[in-house]
């Protein structure tokens, strides 16, 4: 492993009898796209929400450049420049789109905690949040509020948000879910370009997709991994067929 | 957040004119009427920081603004101190603190358990002082003076002047309000709305959830110091009824009934329910009856509260037309 930028020791996260996430060592390569794919039920969510904070694992330990963050809140990690989307969309519904991304360009600032200059000031915070927009291809939706947007809309504002808070990694929950195939390949693009600056862990069900935009695959089953390599490697991967592609690599 | 239209703006400042103006018309009882209905609005918009910006709906908050009547009373009659430049923050202080500990433990839970958790704790303050005789047990305390707002001998406001104390009432209202408009404005506010509407998002952009929600906390157990404060300078007394989960509950009626989430709400909410409570208790010995029903029929019916009547009005006015066409 070259450089790995965030990389988990023996992780694991039990609810109850259930072993979600089964002692799972990765690392995730400083700017590599690194698809995580696996059936329904495999612990790819609850892996990111591992990553993220989000949870705390049962046993096991997240590392982030060197540094253990396994005990470390969500806000902390968020800190740290490791941003996260959700895969049921998770935005301010009542907000309007640019509120979504300028509330999220404001928390990693310093002066969050300003009670005094007005929040709608802040040039730099402003800025941020239309670019993020722009980037995802919603400037033209800037005053809507998220509640009144279509569902791919929302998936793209869900993109925006992160964006907005400048993460260097950025843990993407199935970020083509439910969008329609114009703009599946508008996003797919967006995570083309992503990838040059950044480093991405997704989960992703499209396998299109997730050949076109990843250099590195984790296959997931019953919570464990069962492999993770390059892309042909993974495709030419008996054991990855048999347990999950199938079809729908043949 | 407040973003105020223009339309409230200036019913903001002719309401704040009027009431400026009130003591040159108003009968004496008014004017001391008044007083005490702008105090209790005061307390009430503090609690609206709480509940309606920050989405903790606390039933203890009438904790800080009682430990603050005990405070003043404690500084003249206990300590025979009476300068109001040392009892003033030290009865924010005093409510600040409590707020601080209440609200750490608190903020742990969130909806029906921190209602519950709130309410057992300014309980507990609440027993504090009605089981003992050195504060007065249940009768509470007299206070003997008023604090002395002096500077080098010279008198800056006589709290005894009924005048004096009511435009004292006044300034302390309009300067909470413009001070919580300024910070709701500000990075601040917008994350407190935020965490209001989605507190796990917040979190994961790297809003430090807890600490907000604590920063609230006290500075609205501050302001409700403040109008404690006022309430043991004009009654000249502190008693165990101040922190009750009575007063808690009154407060947060003015809030649901005049609009939460709007800062004036609370005001206009505490004008309409303390002048009506004072005209129903003329009527019948049963006026709390009314009373509650007069609040439930509001909250049922208007569910932005009377602070919400302007634009529902607005509302319907545009639609009217519509209606004309068809």
């Amino acid at each position: 492993m070259a450089d790995a930028m965030l990389e988990t020791i023996g992780l694991s996260r039990r609810f109850g009898g259930l072993a979600a996430v089964q002692d799972v060592s990765l690392a995730i390569e400083r700017g590599v796209v690194h698809a995580i794919v696996g059936p329904n039920g495999a612990g790819k969510t609850t892996l990111i929400n591992l990553l993220s904070g989000d949870l705390k694992p049962s046993a096991g330990m997240v590392r982030y450049k060197g540094r253990d963050i396994t005990a470390w809140p969500a806000h902390k990690v968020a800190h740290l420049g490791i941003g996260r989307s959700y895969q049921k969309t998770n935005i301010f519904r009542d907000h309007s789109a640019f509120e979504n991304c300028r509330l999220a360009a404001q928390a990693r600032l310093p002066g969050a905690f300003d009670m005094l200059r007005p929040a709608r000031s802040r040039a730099d915070v402003l800025s941020r949040a239309r670019q993020a927009l722009e980037q995802c291809g919603l400037a033209d939706r800037a005053q809507r509020r998220a509640v009144d947007m279509s569902y791919g809309e929302q998936r793209q504002l869900e993109l925006a948000m992160l964006l907005a808070s400048e993460p260097e990694l950025l843990l993407l929950d199935e970020p083509l879910a439910g969008m329609g195939p114009e703009e599946s390949a508008r996003v797919i693009d967006l995570l083309k370009r992503l990838a040059a600056t950044h480093t991405l862990v997704m989960i992703e069900h499209d396998m299109d997709a997730v050949f076109a935009v990843a250099e590195r695959i984790t296959v997931m089953v019953n919570g464990s991994v069962l492999a993770s390599d390059t892309p042909a490697a993974i495709r030419a991967n008996k054991a990855v067929q048999e347990a999950y592609l199938g079809e729908a690599v043949s | 957040m407040p973003s105020y239209s223009r339309v409230t703006l200036v019913l903001l400042a002719l309401g704040f004119a009027a009431l400026a103006l009130f003591p040159l018309v108003g009968e004496t009882f008014y004017i001391r009427f008044f007083t005490k209905i702008m105090i209790y609005a005061l307390f009430a918009m503090s609690l609206d920081l709480l509940v309606g910006y920050a989405g903790l709906v606390s039933l203890g908050h009438a904790a800080f603004f009682g430990v603050a009547t005990y405070t003043v009373a404690g500084f003249i009659d206990k300590l025979g101190i009476a300068d109001g430049f040392l009892i003033l923050p030290a009865a924010l202080a005093v409510a600040a603190i409590c707020a601080a500990v209440i609200g750490w433990i608190s903020i742990r839970t969130t909806g029906v358990y921190f209602i519950m958790i709130t309410l057992a704790l300014a309980q507990m303050l609440y027993y504090f002082f009605n089981d003992q005789l050195y504060w007065g047990g249940t009768d509470g305390m007299n206070i003997s003076a008023k604090p002395l707002l002096a500077l080098g001998g010279f008198t800056l406001v006589d709290l005894s002047n009924r005048v004096q104390f009511y435009y004292t009432a006044l300034a302390c209202l309009v300067t909470a309000f413009v001070m919580l408009s300024v910070l709701l404005r500000s990075p601040f506010g917008h994350a407190l709305v935020g965490i209001r509407a989605n507190e796990g998002r917040m979190r994961s952009l790297g809003y430090d959830v807890q600490r907000y929600k604590l920063v609230a906390f006290v500075v609205a157990g501050a302001l409700a110091g403040l109008a404690g404060f006022l309430e043991s300078s004009r009654a000249t007394f502190a008693t165990p009824a101040y922190l009750g989960w009575h007063e808690s509950g009154h407060a947060l009626m003015i809030v649901i009934l005049g609009g939460m989430g709007t800062l004036y709400g609370p005001i206009l909410g505490a004008f309409v329910l303390l002048l009506m409570e004072d005209y129903f208790a003329t009527l019948t010995e049963r006026w709390l009856l009314i009373e509650g029903l007069f609040v439930m029929a509001v909250a049922l019916l208007m569910p932005e509260g009377l602070a919400g009547l302007p634009r529902r009005i607005a509302a319907l006015r545009r639609r009217a037309p519509e209606n004309g066409d068809g």
